[in-house]
């Protein structure tokens, strides 16, 4: 499974829909998954891919890490496993 | 109704080991927060916290002591030995039957928990020291409280996450209006920060790297502090006819429950605890002059806490000074209601509103005044704490000057 897959995989286990229902456009609002589901899949990402996701609820806009879209929260996935390499 | 009142305290916090020394850092906006100095800090994310410095446990309690006194409850036992002190009650004999202790905690003896979970499972060890269960049982401060002074009748220990000191000692107030008791020592401690305490608050991703601004647009979060403090509530009449010295009344108190959100705040719940402590009291709106916030410094608690204010208050929120000191002490969680408490009482009492300090620019959603980074010279009448705790718990109390 590639990170794209690995992370849609996530997200949808996160909103409890399956993972065909899940587009690259999709945003957490769409999904469905609110702040404490975002600090979960966050959670679930670092464990998936052994890295560390700089996330702050608080100032989620300042962490660096996009979460806007599906597709942005895939790109910050990909950096940060290729950094960990 | 039986009144009550305060008539002793005594803490040990990051801002200082008495309630002079911590008045007086309040007062001069000082910030405990710093580096961490504690065990495996290398494999935490967030590395800073207000811990209380230039304490030597040794220099306190016995070696025999050390082995049944976790942190937490070494705190709360000086906190209570300053406390008696002040009041200057003899509770020996039949008296203390009168007497009780109302603790509030959250994490209990954590230290001796991480320690000995350390032990075992990454040390691989299969022996423990024989006193770990009454060293680390949530009580252990309460009782150890009961056993130093004599106190012999209601003596339980509250945990409602950072709501417990305030429920604590509102059940100190409730029992002697109630007639089960004529002196309450009451407040809270808090030691969590070590290792595991602070690991599993960072699965949140609620804490700061950087420093505790509450109410500021910059705030990126709590920080975690430790220390305790307790108060001796005695009822009224019994404190005038021993001549006590009265530091306030403790008019107020109400609880409600969110029933919502494990977690997230709600402005409805904060503001019916309030409402609630005002009536209880037979305060007027317009009498309250401080609120110490629960402000955590989280932008999801200063914005719902800056609403239900205003939605309590009305037009009178504006004249409110209102500051949280979180910012210097940091967040006691399970202590941090009973030395915010001091805070009330410095209002009352000399007339000093604490600030909040690191407040750069306030948040648009934050519109209150927030008494930003300088003490303030202001005459008060009530003061209130608020504390809203994770579970949707909120427990606020109003003091009134004596």
């Amino acid at each position: 499974m590639n990170v794209q897959d690995k992370v849609i995989a996530i997200l949808a286990d996160q909103a409890l829909l399956d993972v065909s229902d899940v587009t690259l456009d999709d945003t957490l609002d769409s999904l469905g998954i609110d702040s404490m589901g975002l600090v979960e899949t966050i959670f679930a990402i670092e464990e998936a891919f052994d890295i560390t996701v700089p996330f702050n609820a608080n100032a989620p806009a300042e962490s660096g890490f996009d979460v806007t879209s599906v597709r942005a929260i895939i790109a910050a996935v990909q950096d940060l496993v290729k950094e960990k390499v | 109704m039986r009144r009550v009142v305060i008539t002793g305290a005594g803490t040990i916090n990051p801002l200082g080991h008495d309630v002079p020394a911590t008045l007086a850092a309040m007062q001069a906006g000082t910030c405990a927060i710093g580096p961490l100095d504690i065990r495996d800090v290398d494999r935490l994310q967030i590395q800073i916290g207000a811990q209380v410095r230039g304490y030597d446990e040794a220099d306190h309690f016995s070696r025999q002591d050390l082995t049944l006194y976790d942190r937490f409850t070494q705190f709360a036992l000086l906190s209570a030995a300053q406390a008696m002190g002040q009041a200057g009650l003899d509770l020996s004999g039949d008296a203390g039957e009168r007497a009780g202790v109302i603790l509030g905690t959250s994490g209990g003896g954590l230290n001796t928990q991480d320690d000995n979970y350390r032990a075992v499972y990454a040390e691989g060890k299969n022996r423990v020291h024989p006193f770990i269960v009454p060293r680390l049982m949530a009580n252990a401060a309460a009782s150890h409280v009961s056993i130093r002074h004599n106190l012999r009748g209601p003596v339980l220990t509250i945990s409602t996450a950072c709501a417990s000191s305030n429920h604590a000692m509102g059940q100190a107030l409730g029992m002697i209006r109630g007639g089960m008791a004529d002196v309450m020592l009451t407040g809270g401690t808090e030691a969590m920060l070590c290792f595991g305490g602070i690991k599993a608050w960072e699965g949140l991703r609620v804490m700061s790297r950087d420093g505790c601004r509450p109410f500021s647009a910059d705030r990126n979060g709590m920080v975690q502090g430790e220390g305790g403090a307790v108060f001796v509530f005695e009822e009224r009449e019994h404190a005038l006819a021993r001549g006590a010295n009265i530091l306030c009344e403790v008019a107020g108190f109400a609880m409600s429950s969110d029933a919502a959100d494990i977690v997230t705040p709600s402005a409805e719940g904060a503001a019916r605890a309030m409402r609630g402590a005002l009536a209880d009291g037979g305060i007027a709106l317009s009498d309250v002059g401080y609120i110490n916030a629960h402000g955590t410094g989280t932008a999801v608690n200063d914005r719902t806490e800056t609403q239900a204010i205003h939605d309590v208050f009305g037009a009178h929120a504006d004249a409110l000074q209102v500051s949280s000191t979180k910012a210097m002490h940091g967040h006691l969680i399970g202590g941090t209601g009973a030395v915010e408490l001091l805070s009330c009482i410095m209002a009352l009492r000399d007339g000093v509103i604490a600030p909040t300090i690191g407040l750069s620019a306030p948040d648009p959603a934050c519109d209150l005044d927030y008494v930003a980074n300088t003490a303030r010279q202001a005459r008060v009448d009530v003061a209130m704490s608020n504390a809203f705790a994770f579970g949707g718990l909120n427990a606020v109390l109003a003091l009134r000057r004596a």
